[in-house]
């Protein structure tokens, strides 16, 4: 009972992590962030790389999870 | 110096290299011990996605058009963050039903359906050929910028027919590389250890090398990427650069192409074939869910300052495309171009040899075997001939897909940026998300929705992408792309319906997206799928259903003989008699036997592995009469076996808890029956205690009533008897209803407090004549002067005068002596009477307290009348316990006999008697 519990709350928690990886690369944010940096060099790329590492270091932490 | 004979030794060397791990990689499998058994093995083999478009594209992406480079890699991060569910469920269709393309899966899921197969195949033909003349153009163009630097590549391309030959003979090179490499032998399962193994090595070189150029760029050229970005920050026309401005379409534009790059990553045939087809444990998948996106993160992560560099360096640097290996080139470097140059055309041979080799199996599984089948299928005479054929067909279709390429890439290609090639090629493959994906979790889909929607979307994607690179490269009117066709305006290829201000990738995804889900909901909700469709459609959509690993899926009959004569016929007897090894049942082999479920679909497997599902169904249809399990059976199957699974573990708990009822029913029972017993030997004990006064009181009254001249005195002593025999009846049954009170709880005893040294004294009085009557000496040592205890006076005399009953009973019969002491034992007083008898063995002393036992002393002659009822220490004991006491037996300590002693609790202080009388007795 608990096996099984347990691995669907990892089912349950990567579709919430994907939700979080769909929303920190969507438009609304992104041009949130794309405003923030108007004068000086865009600030978007350094977003989307934190973001993706921030979004790969979830999923690493949730999937080697035992 | 960069000679071209060196450029050329270092390229086949390469190959070379690539082709002996490939070699090894393959002995190693046929051994056993796989190379590829490692997740990470298998995160670097999906990194064939990053071809010599990231390789070079992503830099000329970068410079153009912003960010948006990024996207082609943040949608294939969404699509493995879904990995373990949805790219899991696939893994596992394909194990199970040997797919060997993602033309066969769509086709096995719409009811293993030829026509769709085919049709599946000639999109991914027909979409994916600008994408392997884009690899070799870059090969081509990279290799002419080695060489010409510092004159630009792009106009020795036009101007000398030499190089056009180049990337002819570059394609053809790669043709016999790829034969030898994919097609050296027909397995079973369409797996390629050995290329897997070949793809993750060139992913790692690609990597190297890139990394290499970024830290050469980043920290050689510029000091730090702090001194690069200040550059970049004092040069206004690159300071917007980066933002969303740039990227085409806005945020629109974004959205789209992230969407673009997330279906196209599950579609694209060399993806489907690493994700899928050459998975070799699904738990890998975990692994890759994160190592990929981490892969494909540093592998961009040099793209925007190798951009920016070339871009400051202005005319230089040449095509933004070669960024990668002008930058090393100006700066005078030897041997960092040559390692781009590798790096390179790893990426890009990663790339053609997986797309060719899924691409060739399409064509050949999908394709032409359904046609061969129909007109060659009589023909086959000798056993395993049609490996041979298709190994043939499968080389010629390397060779072909190639050449297609190359036509590509020297008719049109050169219009085309790198980026831009992969992009039309990626929303091709994106027409068959929607077939494949909704197939995947909508049992409802149909094949005939399945068929209208790819037609659609794909129409549409030739209309909005394809045909218009036609119209740009100058083989149509270019007036279609600004007038539309027939001057009619709302049909412009790159603004359909007049919709304007999207970037042509997202306007083309909208529109054949539109189109083909559209189509295949509604059709499918229109229209009724076979029997067999069916059955297959919810093998797919419940394929993580547990129930479905075991179940063998087939009912027909047929003969071994039969079947085995079909396996050898198309693939020859090593792998036939691979099939029939496994069987389970080797006992039962005969020709004429008949052939069991599970030996019908490994052999269904075997053929679908070598010729697709399409082509296997048709073969073992052809032998076995019957069919395979209908929608009924799979749908009960799935159902029942879960209920009967609940109905179990319910049925087991019910009846765990029946066997524990009736362990507690049995104990019950045990301790009834014990009772029972119990109760008669008391009824007999107690009958035969009461007849033995009665006879002889009945003996004595019939002497006296049938002789009447008795004399005086005998007639007295037999009254006297009658009397004394009486007395005793009465104190057996006194004893019986004390017994059975104290039994039942009835026993009525008045508690109240009372000094138990003058209770001791008072027995002792009332024993005293009996005792000198029979010589025995008692002695008394009471050394508690005022015992006080709460108990019932009546009731504790009867107590002590039993006891010293008993004590001068078994006491030494010459010189009897009893003692009777009364002390205080901590909150206790302990009453004790000793004899100087035989004593009580150890294993007796429990047993005296039961009804009616008698001693038996050993040793001595028993006496001729018991000594006491076998009531009176019952009685005690059932009183004692009563008051809240304890009577026992033990040894006695100063007359050596047997020593029964009784314990009351001492009264509290304040529950001091006030009535003396009660005290004095």
């Amino acid at each position: 009972m608990k096996l099984t519990n347990g691995k669907s709350r990892k089912s349950e928690r990567l579709i919430a992590l994907l939700a979080v990886a769909i929303f920190l690369f969507s438009p609304p944010l992104i041009i949130i962030v794309d405003r923030f940096s108007s004068s000086s060099v865009s600030w978007l790329p350094l977003y989307l790389f934190a973001a993706w590492g921030v979004v790969i270091g979830l999923t690493a932490w949730l999937m080697e999870q035992r | 110096m960069r000679t071209d004979a060196l450029i050329l030794v270092t390229a086949f060397g390469y190959l070379a290299l690539l082709f002996i791990v490939a070699a090894w990689g393959d002995r190693r499998a046929e051994q056993g011990r796989s190379l590829i058994g490692s997740p990470t093995v298998y995160a670097l083999s999906i990194a064939v996605y990053c071809t010599a478009w990231t390789f070079y594209g992503s830099v000329g992406r970068a410079a153009e058009h912003g960010p948006s480079f990024l996207l082609i890699y943040l949608g294939p991060t969404l699509a493995m963050l879904m990995a373990p569910v949805v790219i899991r469920k696939m893994v596992r269709i394909a194990a199970r039903q040997r797919i060997t393309s993602i033309a066969d899966f769509i086709s096995a899921r719409y009811g293993k359906s030829t026509s769709l197969g085919a049709l599946v195949a000639l999109m991914a033909l027909i979409s994916i050929t600008p994408y392997i003349a884009l690899q070799l153009k870059a090969i081509t163009v990279s290799h002419a910028v080695l060489v010409n630097y510092p004159n630009t590549a792009d106009t020795t391309l036009v101007d000398e027919r030499f190089w056009m030959d180049k990337s002819l003979w570059v394609a053809l090179v790669l043709a016999v590389f790829i034969i030898l490499f994919g097609t050296r032998h027909l397995d079973a399962s369409e797996r390629h250890e050995g290329m897997v193994a070949a793809i993750a090595l060139e992913s790692l070189v690609k990597l190297v090398a890139f990394m290499a150029v970024g830290i050469f760029v980043v920290f050689v050229m510029y000091e730090g990427p702090g001194a690069l970005f200040s550059s970049v920050a004092a040069t206004p026309e690159l300071v917007e650069k980066m933002g969303l401005n740039s990227v085409p379409g806005g945020a629109t534009g974004w959205v789209g192409m992230l969407i673009l790059a997330f279906l196209a990553f599950l579609t694209l045939p060399r993806q489907f074939q690493v994700l899928v087809v050459e998975n070799v444990d699904e738990q890998h998948l975990t692994r890759a869910s994160w190592l990929f996106p981490l892969y494909m993160l540093l592998i961009n992560l040099f793209v925007i300052p190798i951009a920016f560099a070339g871009l400051l360096l202005g005319v230089g640097a040449g095509d933004s495309d070669s960024f990668v290996l002008t930058l090393p080139l100006s700066a005078g470097l030897e041997g960092l171009p040559l390692l781009v140059f590798i790096g390179g055309l790893s990426a890009a041979t990663g790339m053609v040899i997986v797309e060719t080799i899924a691409l060739s199996t399409m064509v050949s599984n999908q394709l032409v075997m359904p046609l061969l089948l129909r007109s060659k299928r009589m023909h086959l005479s000798t056993s395993g001939e049609l490996a041979g054929w298709l190994l043939g067909i499968r080389r010629i279709a390397i060779v072909l897909i190639l050449l297609l390429g190359y036509l590509y890439h020297a008719l049109i290609g050169d219009s085309y940026s790198l980026v831009t090639i992969g992009l039309v090629s990626f929303a091709g493959a994106a027409q068959f998300a929607p077939a494949l994906l909704i197939g995947l979790y909508w049992r409802g889909a149909t094949r005939k929705g399945a068929t209208a929607g790819l037609i659609a979307g794909f129409v549409v994607w030739s209309y909005t992408l394809l045909i218009p690179g036609f119209a740009q490269s100058g083989w149509l009117d270019a007036t279609l792309l600004t007038q539309g066709p027939w001057g009619i305006s709302w049909l412009i290829p790159y603004r359909l319906f007049g919709l304007d201000g999207w970037d042509i990738y997202t306007h083309s995804l909208l529109w054949s997206m539109l189109a083909n889900i559209g189509l295949l909901v509604g059709i499918s909700l229109f229209t009724r799928p076979t029997p067999f469709e069916q059955t297959q459609a919810a093998l797919f959509t419940q394929a993580l259903h547990p129930n479905l690993q075991t179940t063998a899926l087939w009912r027909g009959q047929t003969t071994q003989g039969e079947l085995k004569e079909l396996l050898i016929r198309y693939l020859g007897n090593q792998v036939t008699h691979r099939v029939f090894s496994q069987s389970d049942s080797k006992s039962n082999e005969h020709p004429d036997n008949p052939a069991t479920a599970d030996l019908i679909t490994r052999s269904e497997q075997a053929l679908a592995g070598s010729l697709g599902s399409a082509s296997a169904r048709v073969l073992i249809n052809s032998v076995v009469r019957g069919e395979a399990l209908d929608i009924e059976s799979i749908l009960s199957i799935l159902d029942t076996t879960s209920q009967t699974l609940e109905y179990n573990r319910r049925l087991e708990q019910k009846s765990q808890e029946l066997l524990a009822v009736s362990d507690e029913l049995r104990g019950a029972n045990e301790r009834l029956r014990e009772l029972d017993r119990l109760k008669d030997e008391f009824v007999a004990m107690v009958s035969h205690e009461l007849r033995t006064p009665l006879t002889s009181i009945r003996a004595f009254a019939e002497i006296l009533r049938d002789s009447g001249q008795l004399p005086d005195e005998k007639r007295q002593h037999f009254l006297g008897v009658i009397v004394h025999e009486s007395q005793r009846l009465s104190r057996l049954i006194e004893e019986i209803l004390d017994l059975a009170r104290l039994e039942s709880g009835r026993l009525t005893l008045n508690p109240t407090p009372l000094d138990l040294s003058a209770l001791a004294r008072q027995s002792v009085d009332a024993v005293a004549r009996l005792h000198e009557d029979r010589g025995i000496s008692l002695d008394v040592s009471i050394t508690a002067e005022t015992a006080i205890v709460v108990g019932d006076q009546d009731r504790l005399e009867q107590v002590i005068i039993n006891l010293l009953d008993n004590a001068s009973k078994f006491a030494d019969r010459d010189h009897p002596e009893v003692r009777l002491s009364l002390y205080r034992h901590r909150q206790h007083y302990r009453l004790s009477v000793e004899d100087n008898g035989p004593g009580i063995s150890a294993d007796e002393r429990e047993r005296v307290f039961e009804k009616f036992h008698q001693i038996q002393q050993s040793g001595e002659t028993p006496r001729g009348r018991p000594k006491g009822s076998g009531l009176g220490l019952p009685i005690s004991r059932g009183i004692i316990a009563h008051l809240g006491g304890r009577l026992w037996v033990e040894d006695a300590k100063t007359l050596g006999g047997a020593c029964l002693t009784l314990e009351l609790p001492a009264a509290p202080d304040k529950a001091v008697p006030d009535d003396p009388k009660t005290i004095d007795g």
